[in-house]
């Protein structure tokens, strides 16, 4: 089974005079993957936390399989944040409780299983991940960057969602272990079946995850298409992005 | 006119301070009664604000009143009044001193304790995860300690209470001579409920506002440590001040006729 298509039209964002959303509009076919890549400051976070209403956009809409969720009511909101999955930046992992709390939280705060059963499940999800199930005795303190980010992608997981959303996943961690990062997102997307949206800055962690990807630059969507092209778009702002050119359109828009 | 302007622009900003905490009280309170309930969440509250600060209420309360003791006694022996020692001290602990020494000592190690707690949350995006989490963070984060706010203070300040007569006591037996059993005897045929009463509703009150800056203070955070940082100052600050001012309110409410 498939995620569902997601569509986002003339999504806007403002803080004071600044615009970071200026009408973005894109479609995430069921069961694919998109890739915003972008600057830093260039609005990619703000982004996903609007398609979440984390942040309530000035303008716009977001519907999963037609259905605009930033118009449903607060319950209902509530209800389809059930069928999502997050993992952050940092991955914002609950310090005051144990791995495994963490990683079963939304079980357990839907009261959808009891603390003894949300413990015997925890291995099992942990296991998906590459983590012992040992782990989720540990506090999320004792844990490395990388082992962070996977228990962070396990509690993602955890609820079987319908939609992944991943913000920045391989930051912060070296090139090997955002690999095998990157290796995993791409499993448990496949075996779920999900629908996601990934931002990052990382291009070989662009190309591994998406199926498609799209450029972010001053609030709009400057480029899509197939993340296999992200290194020979042909468009020249991508270009100077993906290649890490000092000199280019960038500097040049930024100078103005 | 550039200082009517400013003055106007501070009273504005003020207007909206007031408005957006008494907003986030509202939300607070409205989830206290509201399913689901968070009762581990209420219970870690309930010993973090309570229990843990036993220690530094209790020393305070018991050198408070041995320090009212002995400033009574010197001041009422000037009108040969020392018997009264007894009087002025349980009055001055359950009315007054209780109270606000409990909450500002609280607010000092719990406010900012909080403000830290829930500020790093928030700038690490621990509060967005909870929402992602089908979680809403009033309920979870905030009604609970509000709830435990309300019902540690009360507790505190009844062994403040108990302490600051016992160390007035130690005081008036040991160094001014007084018989203990005068001195207890009058204490108790002295006080009435309504000192008590008054003391313990004004803890209650000192409860709520203590959570109430720590949370909104620490839930509304932002820029990393420093933000954390001015947080929590700000979180124990606003809580040190509203105590006391609340505290006249209260005693205007209470005992003005």
């Amino acid at each position: 089974m498939s995620g569902p298509a997601i569509s986002v039209r003339g999504l806007r964002k403002r803080f004071g005079d600044k615009v970071v959303l200026d009408g973005i509009d894109f479609d995430v076919p069921a069961g694919s993957s998109l890739v915003v890549i972008g600057g830093s400051g260039s609005g990619k976070s703000v982004l996903v936390k609007c398609i979440l209403g984390l942040i309530e956009p000035d303008g716009g809409s977001v519907a999963f399989d037609g259905v605009d969720i930033l118009r449903l009511p607060a319950a209902e909101r509530a209800a389809a944040r059930s069928r999502i999955g997050m993992l952050f930046q940092a991955g914002a992992l609950f310090d005051s409780l144990p791995v495994w709390e963490n990683v079963m939280f939304g079980a357990l705060a839907r009261r959808a299983i009891g603390r003894a059963e949300a413990e015997q499940q925890a291995p099992g999800v942990l296991a998906q991940v590459g983590l012992a199930g040992s782990v989720g005795e540990l506090s999320p303190a004792e844990l490395s960057g990388g082992m962070q980010k996977r228990v962070a992608l396990a509690r993602a997981i955890a609820q079987r969602p319908d939609v992944l959303f991943f913000d920045e996943p391989t930051t912060g961690l070296d090139p090997i272990m955002g690999a095998v990062i990157d290796g995993l997102i791409v499993d448990v997307v496949k075996t779920l079946g999900t629908t996601a949206i990934a931002i990052t800055h990382d291009m070989a962690s662009a190309t591994r995850i998406g199926n498609t990807a799209a450029m972010l630059f001053r609030g709009k969507l400057v480029w899509t298409g197939p993340a296999a092209d992200l290194l020979s778009s042909g468009n020249a702002m991508v270009d100077q992005f993906t290649h890490g050119r000092r000199d280019g359109p960038i500097q040049m828009e930024l100078r103005r | 006119m550039d200082v009517v302007a400013t003055i106007g622009r501070v009273a504005l900003d003020l207007c909206a301070a007031a408005g957006r905490i008494l907003l986030f009280a509202l939300a607070g309170l409205s989830h206290i009664f509201r399913p689901p309930f968070y009762a581990r969440e209420f219970g870690r509250a309930l010993l973090e604000i309570g229990f843990f600060s036993l220690p530094v209420v209790a020393l305070t309360a018991t050198f408070t009143g041995m320090v009212l003791a002995l400033q009574a006694s010197t001041g009422l022996s000037r009108f040969s009044a020392e018997s009264a020692v007894a009087n002025l001290v349980v009055l001055s602990v359950t009315r007054e001193l209780g109270p606000v020494l409990a909450g500002l000592m609280v607010a000092g190690r719990v406010g900012a304790a909080m403000a830290a707690e829930i500020g790093t949350m928030r700038v690490t995006d621990q509060i967005d995860a909870l929402s992602t989490l089908s979680t809403n963070p009033m309920k979870y984060l905030v009604a609970p300690r509000l709830l435990a706010g309300v019902i540690s203070l009360p507790l505190l300040v009844v062994v403040a209470d108990v302490l600051g007569v016992a160390g007035g006591t130690l005081i008036a037996t040991l160094k001014l001579g007084i018989d203990p059993q005068i001195y207890l005897t009058q204490t108790v045929h002295f006080t009435e409920w309504n000192d008590v009463s008054s003391g313990l509703a004004k803890a209650a009150v000192f409860g709520l506002l203590i959570v109430l800056m720590g949370c909104y203070n620490g839930y509304r955070s932002k820029g990393g440590a420093q933000g954390v940082g001015n947080a929590t100052t700000s979180a124990v600050v606003a809580a040190s001040v509203l105590i006391l001012a609340m505290d006249y309110v209260l005693t205007e409410l209470f005992f003005s006729r």
